[in-house]
């Protein structure tokens, strides 16, 4: 498939998966392959807190949009941002003509109290903000991003999040929050403005989170599910099936004292494990008739520029052999 | 409180953490302590861990109830179970004490809260068919963390038990439970809280004219019926708050307690360790120390060979079957060092609290063969 044209099937991708399964990494990934497509994507984080930033060599995001990667030869640049429910609320509350009063409410705790009573608000204040990125670009107004990457809370909290809007269309019936929840509600069933993309690691556990999770948002919230990335599986290598005497003898070597069974250990590990994680992916590829993109462990570098290029590349070779999807396909 | 820790008398505490006993292992954190609080980020294990802390307590003798929040089932998946609820179920096992174990239900534990602390039937009912009340006590977030802390405390307070083993809630951040109490009691403490519970609305304009510039503006954002949803729940609560109250009190108290210890769970990652040192850092400003730190999925290394000469034979053999295996050896070497690098600071920072590594193991732990696998890492003498 066309890189440029699955990146922009939806204009907002959010990418969900359990604690651990390298949600950030994923997001980093994604948002360089699209900018190697010559796109610019925004990164939005919501919890403030990630290695995203690093990935790239910078300091820690704030609510202010930054450039991570400029752009040139042929890439587009990366941008990214934080989307804080606090900072999210008080912005609101100014949109909503509240300028005035929306510091006191802050500083007096009453929001504090508001949100800690309707818990859903925070999320949907967060959605309601992403909505208004996604409208913008719907729009095409200046200097909107080409597709929006959300690193979104892991996996259990994920599915509260996206359901917020639902949950709170049941409770609340009239004023501002309930336009904004319908609002949400509206952009995440709709697929060319927001899609899922599930990771999971190629292990058991996972691998069934990610499918309950994957029901959940299709039935509970609606949402399209785009292709489910799987991390960190370990590349193989060829030769792992040597016998590493034989194998030295035929390279015309020697081995020190003790070093054939450290060969042999290691590579009989890699095998086990390769094993293991494909038996897992074709059993997520048979619960879940979903696109793959995989992606490969990295054991020399983490969370740094160069491992980030070798997994983008690992997802643009995984876009390419994903097939082109027609009109009927591409609902859910 | 302090001084009656068995621990003490062995002389490994010292300085300002004197009040607070640091066990010696793993071990024997599990012999003496009375709570255990497995923190740490998403994905490290957590759940795994408090489950095998809780078996080797039974097999030590003790009775144990390890207590899960975790919405994927993924302790009862460790147990070998086909599903535990929200009361203590019994496992059965080879062992000379007891395992019994818990899956926290948000609601369920939250409605028996009101229960307890309802004047009567009446206010109960009033409470439980309240709207609002519905939406907060689900899984909208934020109710899990209180509900957590409610559920230990009430098993620590129950006789049938020595040991409670608590796997935390999948916050945002790990954090977020150790703040659950103080939020409740803050909420409860909020001005606009007792305004709004004041026996008549008319008190609200005598008392105070700002509030009700407040009340309005957050009307408005929220919508009139949330509000008086709100404000019905406010008022049916009233009376009970003092109850909640007490109970945040108490569960504060019992993470200050030094009869509770913290078990940081990590991963030798990158971002796990930093999480973990961020979790350290907080425990440490409370005076808390950490009474043992657990480093899941540990990768093995293989030998003790340098990952760059590792990798410049498997270059110079490149393109041979011996190539091939230097570098998959050197791949081992370089994450054997990265992940050593990461935890060297990390149990420096935890010092003196025991390290117990559990190394990536092969397949997935899904069962009782599985747990006593990690046991034999976690309790392994150092």
């Amino acid at each position: 498939m066309d890189p440029e044209r699955f990146f922009t099937a939806s204009r907002v991708v959010i990418v969900a998966g359990k604690g651990g399964v390298g949600k950030t990494t994923v997001t980093a990934a994604l948002a360089r392959a699209a900018s190697r497509s010559g796109l610019t994507p925004l990164i939005v984080e919501l919890e403030g807190k990630s290695g995203m930033a690093s990935m790239f060599g910078r300091e820690p995001l704030d609510y202010t949009e930054v450039e991570l990667a400029g752009a040139g030869g042929g890439h587009g640049a990366i941008r990214a941002r934080t989307l804080t429910p606090d900072d999210a609320l008080l912005e609101y509350l100014q949109d909503t003509g509240l300028k005035r009063l929306s510091k006191r409410l802050v500083s007096s705790g009453v929001i504090d109290m508001v949100a800690t009573a309707i818990p859903g608000i925070r999320d949907i204040i967060v959605l309601g903000k992403v909505k208004q990125i996604e409208r913008a670009m719907a729009a095409g107004a200046d200097g909107s991003p080409d597709l929006v990457l959300i690193d979104a809370p892991a996996a259990g909290h994920a599915i509260t999040f996206l359901r917020s809007a639902r949950g709170l269309l049941d409770a609340v019936r009239v004023g501002p929050i309930r336009s904004q929840a319908t609002d949400v509600q509206e952009m995440l069933t709709e697929p060319a403005s927001a899609q899922v993309v599930l990771v999971t690691l190629p292990e058991e556990t996972p691998v069934n989170e990610l499918v309950e999770t994957a029901f959940s948002l299709e039935d509970e919230v609606g949402v399209s599910l785009g292709p489910v990335v799987v991390n960190g599986l370990y590349p193989d290598v060829a030769g792992l099936d040597a016998d590493p005497e034989e194998a030295a003898g035929a390279a015309g070597a020697s081995l020190r004292g003790g070093e054939a069974g450290e060969l042999e250990a290691a590579a009989a590990f890699r095998r086990h494990r390769i094993a293991l994680q494909e038996e897992q992916v074709e059993r997520l590829a048979e619960s879940l008739p979903l696109p793959q993109l995989r992606l490969p462990f990295l054991f020399t570098s983490e969370l740094d520029p160069t491992g980030l290029e070798r997994l983008a590349d690992a997802v643009l070779a995984g876009v390419g052999a994903t097939p082109d999807l027609d009109e009927a396909e591409a609902a859910p | 409180m302090t001084g009656t820790e068995g621990n003490e008398e062995t002389g490994k505490t010292e300085g300002p953490e004197a009040a607070r006993a640091v066990p010696g292992s793993v071990a024997e954190l599990v012999r003496d302590a009375e709570i255990v609080i497995c923190c740490g980020s998403g994905g490290v294990g957590k759940t795994t861990t408090a489950a095998v802390l809780a078996l080797q307590a039974a097999r030590d003798g003790r009775r144990a109830v390890v207590v899960t929040i975790d919405p994927a089932r993924r302790l009862a998946d460790a147990l070998g179970l086909e599903g535990i609820g929200n009361t203590p179920t019994p496992i059965d096992g080879p062992w000379p004490g007891q395992l019994s174990a818990v899956m926290l239900d948000t609601k369920s534990t939250f409605d028996s809260v009101v229960q307890r602390y309802a004047a009567d039937d009446e206010q109960a009912e009033r409470i439980l068919a309240n709207r609002f009340y519905r939406n907060i006590s689900g899984a909208l977030s934020g109710t899990q963390e209180y509900m957590a802390m409610e559920k230990l405390y009430e098993l620590q307070a129950d006789d049938a038990f020595d040991l409670v083993v608590v796997d935390t809630p999948p916050t945002r951040h790990a954090l977020d439970f150790l703040d659950a109490p103080a939020n409740l009691t803050r909420f409860l403490d909020h001005r606009l809280y007792r305004v709004l519970t004041a026996p008549t609305r008319g008190v609200m304009k005598a008392v105070n004219a700002a509030a009700v510039t407040f009340v309005r503006s957050v009307s408005k954002v929220v919508g009139a019926e949330v509000f008086d949803d709100a404000i019905a729940f406010f008022q049916a609560f009233e009376g009970m708050e003092a109850g909640f109250r007490e109970r945040a009190a108490a569960v504060l108290q019992l993470l200050d307690d030094p009869r509770t210890a913290f078990v940081l769970v990590a991963s030798p990652r990158r971002d796990a360790v930093a999480e973990a040192r961020f979790f350290a850092d907080r425990l440490e400003e409370g005076a808390i120390p950490v009474a043992a730190l657990v480093v899941n999925r540990v990768h093995p290394t293989f030998g003790d060979g340098d990952p760059d000469t590792l990798r410049a034979r498997a270059e110079t053999f490149a393109g041979t079957d011996l190539g091939g295996l230097y570098a998959n050896l050197a791949d081992f070497a370089a994450v054997g060092r990265r992940e050593a690098g990461h935890l060297a600071g990390l149990a420096e920072q935890v010092a003196p609290a025991p390290v117990a590594r559990v190394p990536f193991l092969r397949s997935d732990v899904h069962d009782l063969d599985g747990l006593t696998e990690i046991a034999g890492h976690l309790f392994a003498p150092a």
